[in-house]
């Protein structure tokens, strides 16, 4: 059953390839995906969704599904993305066979990831999303195409390298590849650590692996971007709290002042980065760099004490409501450069006027962004620094004020480094006079409307009620 | 009834997404809904007043953590919600007249709505977490009402500068939240107790009460987070009256009355505190003092009252600081009607003035709108605390509280200061002749616009009289009458002399200023020494940084990334144990690399 969510976008894909309408059967697919995820998860409440079989006997390997609470919340994010996706940016004439076959390939890729219940198919699954990724951003990319497909396929392949060994290095230490027999490794937990900080860490941009990220959201065609910061990229933080937290809990314990000053590294050092950008998908980009500080954070709270019980509910939480946020910020930017011609900050101004629809949806993603409370965002945020807190007082009422504490105070002042760079932008871009650019600009159409309200209505009905998604995690 | 507080939240919120939804295009349907929706809220805080009692569901639930929405009545509560729907509701009424040729008229009373919703949720608040998330949503509503006329600079700049400044208050706050939720295990009010903040010590419960303190700085406008409060003028002048004189810049001082109350601070055991209620007051004492020194010079008429309000802020500000949060709110209340009046009289005088707001370009108002003029004089008098208005109970509960501390003289030089700037604003706008065509012009505001008027000088005097809705923590007699004679109200008579003297001699039938003080026109220069430290601290740094990202972890990595992998592919060896596995973890990280080179690069 759980094999037909990777199905339908691999199919959709095959399909395209042979020559089936690209839009619709990319549209008709992600749509199934959406009433599929839908079902499974107003019905789920049991392990009767696993499935799966044995691939390897020696390693034990299987290619085996499983609705996990966590997963479950990863795959609505996976299928809500998709579509907005599918829905999103503007198909070069005559490309539309790569376009949407890539796309639908992501979205396999990284539903697969999230729903396997193996080390070995997590990763490859992983695997498989990233060369469209690659692909996509190297023949259609924008701008400086070659340089920014070139730089994150070398991070993210060697990324993956490093990755692989350490997940290597603790799964001979397992009785099997299997996610239910994942225990601490007895021996090399440090280096296990070590090597999954760095392998995840290059994945989810984490400083100072960060430098392909930027380059590689704003010349991306706006659907890998959205699918690859938005669900792909949340693959590495899952990995981190999935597999690493379990199997080398000491070693991420021992590494937690590096965690510490890596995240801040991401939050201020990375914050200030996107403050001084003059193009408004770099800055995106750039922010969705910073923001995974604050999931790590949560990570880094985990890693300080494994029984932190807020940490990983704040992570899932903020993971999928980044992964909205940054999509429908992405595919709004693209909107703005379609209507403008032009990602130049300055060379924007007043567009509100013109484009009312578009400013009120900009407006909602960016405040999302920053952490506004009624957004989903501000949710998972104000739950990691809880979980931050949440050790401060020992057991005998002792106050330690810890790494974990005083990273939390500073990565707090990222809430203001980020308010200023996304007010700044709102306010050059879409208020004060109209400029050259903006005066013969359109409001967007309703076919662009329809997949921002969508991700918009998210962000405020998980905003509004955080439980919606919890409840899942709740569940063990 | 228990469901009743509710609706105070469900109707506006309910009235901002309709309008947001489908009145866009209908003014007149937006306006009318959005002023029955504060009038419905109005009944219902009226029903409510003197109730005590509690609600909530969960919000989040995550492990250990449990975080509700729910609201808290008391006499707090429900005192703040007669303040809010009362002058929310004129101020909608007088929207109708002032905003009547709006084009945006649909999405101002949208926003007025929103902001109703996120006001009543932080009087409302159960709990600190949810008094944070309502504090940033009226952070919200008033960026949107300050940047109405978005397309004007200077309003999307002022805009743009409170929501920052607020966040910058705010960031305090978290922690503040963050700490005193570790300190108490708690963040619910009813839940909190003082006892804990015993065993954490003095220096960690000041700091976390200080902390929570910066929320307050920043939204209530106190030095040095008063910068944005002058520049929100730019908002259409009701929004002035309602939002940034009367309710959110007062939420400082109600939250810190909320916290007092729940910790149980009381002048006898404020020493768990250490210095912190130091701090706090005198922080009020000095915005009080530096505002009405800054109101002194200013041309602007709402620029006079906005200095004003900092002021009198401040003075709010420093009761709470002395451990006498229901002077405080006493002040706040009284100060909130006859504030709210005097905004909308200047709104009044704005409007009939073809939108000029220079005072030494209006002039002879007294005559040409006689309704407008006597009511923004009774607000003056209010405001200067002469006798048997409200604004005199309420500040001689202030002296009172700051009797024993230097604060005192603080205090009554304030009020010196404060009557001498508001006879100014009053003998140049209302006395002599007309000194421009706008003035000459001015004709008397119509009914939907001196009515909230007369309502609200109604208010503004009758208001200390409901008195018996005042909060107390039960150690503190509240409001006491004072006696003649005594020597504070003799202070308070005497300054209230010294300021009308000055301001008789020096501008009584004055056609321009006589004398120049740039330090206070300038006020004090904060504004542009800001300026250059967020130039030099923050946009060079961010420039500095970006440079160091670029060139040094950018170009370094990539350059060593292949010397990395070699590294990393030794120390690989040596754990791994699973030979063919390893060569597959080479040959698919090598095919990806390999793929993308011959499609991509190749051709």
């Amino acid at each position: 059953m759980l094999f037909a969510f990777i199905l339908i976008p691999l199919l959709a894909a095959i399909a395209i390839f042979a020559g089936a309408p690209a839009r619709k059967t990319a549209l008709s697919a992600a749509l199934l995906n959406i009433l599929g995820a839908g079902y499974a998860a107003s019905t789920w409440n049991c392990s009767c969704w696993n499935t799966g079989f044995q691939v390897l006997e020696n390693p034990d390997i299987k290619l085996s599904l499983g609705l996990t609470g966590i997963g479950s919340v990863m795959l609505i994010l996976s299928v809500i993305v998709t579509l907005a996706a599918v829905y999103s940016g503007k198909c070069p004439e005559g490309r539309e066979k790569i376009w949407f076959a890539s796309t639908m390939l992501i979205a396999a890729g990284a539903i697969g990831a999230f729903l396997s219940t193996d080390v070995f198919f997590y990763y490859a699954f992983h695997e498989l999303a990233l060369i469209p990724t690659f692909l996509m951003i190297g023949i259609l990319g924008s701008g400086n195409r070659k340089a920014a497909a070139w730089k994150i396929t070398i991070y993210l392949a060697l990324g993956s390298i490093v990755l692989l060994a350490g997940l290597i290095l603790a799964m001979n230490q397992m009785p099997s590849w299997s996610f239910t027999d994942l225990t601490a490794a007895p021996k090399h937990q440090n280096e296990i650590a070590l090597l999954l900080i760095i392998g995840f860490g290059t994945l989810v941009s984490l400083f100072p692996f960060h430098s392909w990220a930027a380059a590689a959201y704003a010349s991306a065609p706006a659907p890998v971007a959205m699918l690859h910061a938005g669900v792909l990229k949340k693959f590495g933080l899952y990995g981190l709290l999935v597999i690493g937290m379990k199997v080398a809990p000491e070693g991420m314990a021992h590494w937690l002042p590096w965690i510490c000053i890596l995240l801040l590294g991401n939050i201020i050092w990375v914050g200030l980065v996107t403050l001084n950008q003059k193009r408004l998908d770099l800055m995106l980009g750039n922010s969705s760099v910073m923001h995974m500080g604050y999931i790590f954070l949560a990570v880094a709270a985990l890693a300080a004490n494994e029984n932190n019980s807020i940490a990983e509910p704040a992570a899932i939480l903020l993971m999928f409501a980044h992964g909205i946020s940054i999509a429908l910020l992405f595919s709004l930017a693209s909107m703005i450069e379609r209507k403008t011609s032009t990602m130049e900050i300055t060379q924007l101004g007043g567009l509100a006027k013109t484009a009312p629809a578009l400013a009120f949806l900009f407006g909602l993603a960016g405040m999302a962004s920053i952490g506004l409370p009624g957004l989903a965002n501000f949710a998972g945020e104000v739950m990691v620094f809880f979980a931050g807190f949440a050790d401060w007082k020992d057991a005998n009422g002792q106050i330690n004020m810890g790494w974990v504490q005083w990273t939390t105070i500073i990565a707090l002042w990222g809430v203001v480094i980020s308010a200023v760079y996304m007010l700044r932008a709102f306010r050059r871009v879409f208020q004060g006079p109209l400029v050259k650019s903006t005066e013969t600009a359109t409001d967007i159409s309703i076919c662009d409307k329809i997949p921002a309200y969508l991700l918009a209505a998210t962000l405020l009905l998980v905003g509004f009620y955080p439980q919606i998604i919890l409840q899942f995690i709740n569940i063990k | 009834m228990e469901n009743l507080p509710w609706f105070l939240l469900l109707i506006p919120i309910a009235s901002a997404a309709i309008i947001q939804l489908g009145l866009k295009k209908s003014a007149a349907l937006s306006s009318a809904l959005s002023t029955i929706s504060v009038l419905a809220t109005f009944i219902i805080a009226v029903l409510l007043l003197g109730k005590d009692f509690s609600s909530s569901f969960n919000w989040i639930e995550a492990g250990t953590l449990r975080l509700n929405i729910g609201f808290k009545l008391d006499q707090l509560a429900t005192c703040m919600m007669i303040v809010v729907t009362g002058i929310g509701l004129l101020v909608h009424i007088f929207s109708l007249g002032y905003m009547r040729d709006d084009p945006a008229k649909a999405r101002y009373f949208g926003c007025l709505s929103l902001f109703m919703f996120s006001m009543t949720g932080i009087v409302l608040s159960s709990n600190f977490v949810m008094m944070f998330i309502f504090w940033e949503l009226v952070g919200l509503s008033s960026y949107l009402l300050i940047g109405h006329w978005y397309q004007k600079d200077t309003a999307a700049d002022a805009a743009k500068k409170a929501f920052l400044v607020n966040r910058i208050g705010d960031f305090g706050f978290m922690i503040g939240i963050l700490m005193l939720w570790a300190i108490t295990g708690t963040v619910v009010f009813e839940a909190m107790n003082g006892a804990s903040l015993d065993t954490a010590g003095t220096y960690l419960a000041g700091t976390a009460i200080l902390l929570v303190f910066c929320g307050a700085v920043g939204k209530s406008a106190q030095l040095p987070l008063h910068v944005w409060l002058p520049d929100a003028m730019e908002g259409p002048t009701p929004v002035s009256a309602l939002i940034h004189a009367a309710t959110m810049v007062a939420a400082g001082v109600y939250m810190m009355a909320r916290t007092f109350f729940s910790l149980g601070i009381t002048a006898e055991n404020m020493e768990i505190l250490g210095n912190a209620p130091d701090v706090i007051a005198w922080v009020g004492g000095i915005t009080s003092l530096v505002a009405a020194l800054m109101a002194t010079q200013q041309n602007d008429i709402k620029k006079i009252l906005a200095y004003s309000t900092l002021s009198q802020l401040g003075y709010m500000v420093m009761a709470v600081g002395l451990i006498a949060p229901e002077a405080g709110m006493f002040h706040l209340f009284t100060h909130a009607w006859f504030k709210a009046l005097l905004f909308l009289g200047s709104g009044a005088v704005i409007y009939a003035c073809h939108h000029e707001q220079d005072i030494w370009k209006m002039g002879g108002l007294l005559k040409k709108m006689p309704i407008t003029a006597i009511t923004f004089l009774i607000g003056t008098l209010s405001l200067t605390a002469v006798p048997f208005t409200s604004g005199f109970y309420s500040k001689e509960n202030i002296l009172i509280a700051a009797k024993d501390s230097p604060l005192l003289y603080i205090a009554v030089g304030v009020a010196a200061l404060t009557t001498f700037y508001m006879f100014r604003l009053f003998f140049i706008a209302f006395l002599g002749k007309a000194r421009d065509h706008g003035s000459k012009d001015a004709k008397e505001v119509p009914v939907v616009m001196w009515g909230p008027l007369a309502l609200l000088t109604a208010a503004a005097i009758a208001s200390p009289f409901f008195s018996q809705f005042f909060p107390t923590n039960g150690h503190v007699e509240v409001h006491a009458v004072p006696h003649f004679g005594d020597k504070l109200v003799l202070m308070s008579l005497g300054a209230f002399a010294t300021g009308f003297v000055f301001a008789f001699l020096l501008y009584f039938g004055k056609d321009k200023e006589p004398i120049s003080i740039p330090l206070f026109r300038n006020k004090f220069y904060l504004d542009i020494i800001y300026q250059r430290l967020v130039t030099v601290f923050q946009d060079a740094v961010a420039a500095l940084v970006h440079f160091f990202d670029e060139f040094i972890i950018g170009g370094l990595l990539v350059d060593g990334a292949t010397r990395s992998a070699q590294g990393v592919g030794n120390i690989f060896r040596r754990f791994a144990q699973n030979g063919s596995l390893s060569s597959y973890a080479y040959l698919m990280g090598l095919g990806a690399v390999l793929v993308i080179y011959f499609t991509v690069f190749a051709k």
